[in-house]
């Protein structure tokens, strides 16, 4: 008896992720050379808070879940990203510290792009590296405004 | 009457006085959230329920305390009962969650404008509701169900302030379900327990699935969330016109009479409280307003 075949997952390619979509080919392969594929399961954490903050993380499947911890009380998700959307900018700004917990909702496969080799790039190219920062604030941005409006309880009151 | 959506009802149309409330007794009642709940309502001494467009509201009086108006969440197919969802907000609202079946209250309407649901025929349609916004939004929802073959691509999207916030959830649960919608549910903020997702409604909408210029919007929730919602939709395509809103004002005489709900140039009970964004848009930047 034969089984079906098994299929590797397709590899991950940063040229393939949205946010990377209609940039440079040379500066896509230079800001993405050694991307390492990470895939975590439901519960997995991705980075912790206070961590260094090395990577930049591009999300293909899945869901990630940026939490607060507090002592003695239950986490609270604050934030779920999935496929297609992008992960953390500490890497960018100091003290290149993780200002979240990122945990994995469920089976999640990501690229994590080294923080160094993307700041590489982008001394390489600075045009690529201003469009690329381009595409970086509107997240920070809708993030941002996601905080805002929690703070506002607009469901509560 | 249900297909013949976003004609207002003339004042008194459904009884002899716009003042005078009919008797509907309270027949089941749905605990929701933990200060939401949903009443169905049947009328007292045999009369029948009148009809109602989707979007429209009553004026909900609990004998000895007051009235409110409150949207129709029920499905507007049903001429055998009238269902409404209250959240706790005031002295009113409160007493109202508190009715138990068996027990009386006065209801007046319907009133005010429906959702042009017709509109949206052979179109994609996105509905947005954020927290008690879906209630307005069910019969909207049961009547193009009903008719599911007259629209294009459906999607729902549905935020609360938490899991535990949810209202309506069975129907939520079974419109998941349903091969011919696609439904986003996501929440301000959750515990580890919530596997869905986690953001502003505004968040989930490049994950919906429609053609903007060929899109009918129809949001109902807190003012800011309309507001953002419309903003986004109208920043991908979706023509202002076709974006459509429910406002909620201080509505005391549902009839355009005593001017408590007055928006701009408006009154929100006689001329809303469905809007069509494009007409209403300047007005939410007005502060005074």
């Amino acid at each position: 008896m034969s089984g079906a075949p098994v299929h590797a997952p397709p590899v991950l390619r940063v040229a393939d992720h949205p946010f990377f979509h209609g940039l440079d080919e040379r500066f896509v392969q230079l800001a993405g050379s050694g991307a390492t594929e990470r895939s975590f399961e439901a519960g997995d954490m991705l980075f912790l808070e206070g961590d260094i903050a090395s990577e930049f993380w591009l999300v293909f499947q899945g869901k990630v879940a940026l939490e607060i911890a507090q002592p003695d009380r239950p986490h609270v998700t604050i934030q779920t990203v999935g496929s297609g959307d992008v992960l953390g900018w500490s890497w960018l700004v100091p003290p290149h510290r993780w200002r979240f917990d990122a945990r994995a909702v469920k089976a999640t496969r990501t690229l994590a792009l080294d923080a160094k080799t993307l700041k590489d790039a982008f001394e390489a190219r600075p045009e690529d590296g201003y469009r690329f920062l381009l595409r970086l604030l509107p997240v920070i941005g809708d993030r941002l405004e996601n905080a805002r409006v929690q703070i506002l309880d607009i469901h509560g009151v | 009457m249900a297909s013949e959506t976003h004609s207002a009802t003339s004042a008194g149309s459904a009884t002899e006085s716009p003042f005078t409330p009919e008797p509907y007794v309270v027949e089941r009642r749905v605990v929701e959230t933990a200060d939401t709940v949903t009443m169905v309502l049947k009328p007292a001494g045999g009369r029948g329920v009148p009809a109602f467009l989707p979007g429209q509201f009553n004026m909900v009086y609990r004998f000895g305390v007051g009235e409110v108006p409150i949207s129709i969440s029920g499905d507007p197919n049903r001429p055998d009962e009238l269902v409404h969802t209250v959240r706790s907000a005031g002295k009113i609202s409160d007493a109202l969650t508190k009715t138990l079946p068996g027990e009386t209250l006065g209801v007046r309407g319907p009133y005010g404008v429906g959702w042009p649901l017709q509109r949206a025929e052979h179109q994609d349609v996105v509905i947005v509701a954020g927290g008690l916004g879906l209630p307005p939004l069910r019969p909207l929802l049961y009547e193009l169900l009903a008719h599911r073959d007259r629209y294009e691509r459906v999607e729902i999207i549905y935020g609360a302030r938490s899991p535990k916030d949810l209202v309506h959830y069975e129907d939520v649960q079974k419109w998941r379900t349903r091969g011919d919608l696609r439904l986003q549910v996501t929440v301000d903020a959750a515990g580890r327990e919530w596997y869905g997702d986690v953001g502003l409604v505004t968040a989930r909408i490049p994950d919906a699935r429609f053609d903007p210029p060929r899109t009918v919007a129809f949001l109902c929730g807190p003012e800011i969330m309309m507001r953002l919602t419309a903003q986004a939709l109208s920043t991908l395509g979706v023509p202002e016109a076709s974006i459509w809103l429910s406002m909620e004002r201080n509505m005391k005489c549902a009839v355009g009479l005593c001017g408590h709900c007055q928006w701009g140039p408006a009154f929100v009970c006689r001329d809303g409280p469905v809007f069509r964004y494009a007409d209403v848009k300047r007005m939410f930047s007005v502060r005074e307003l």
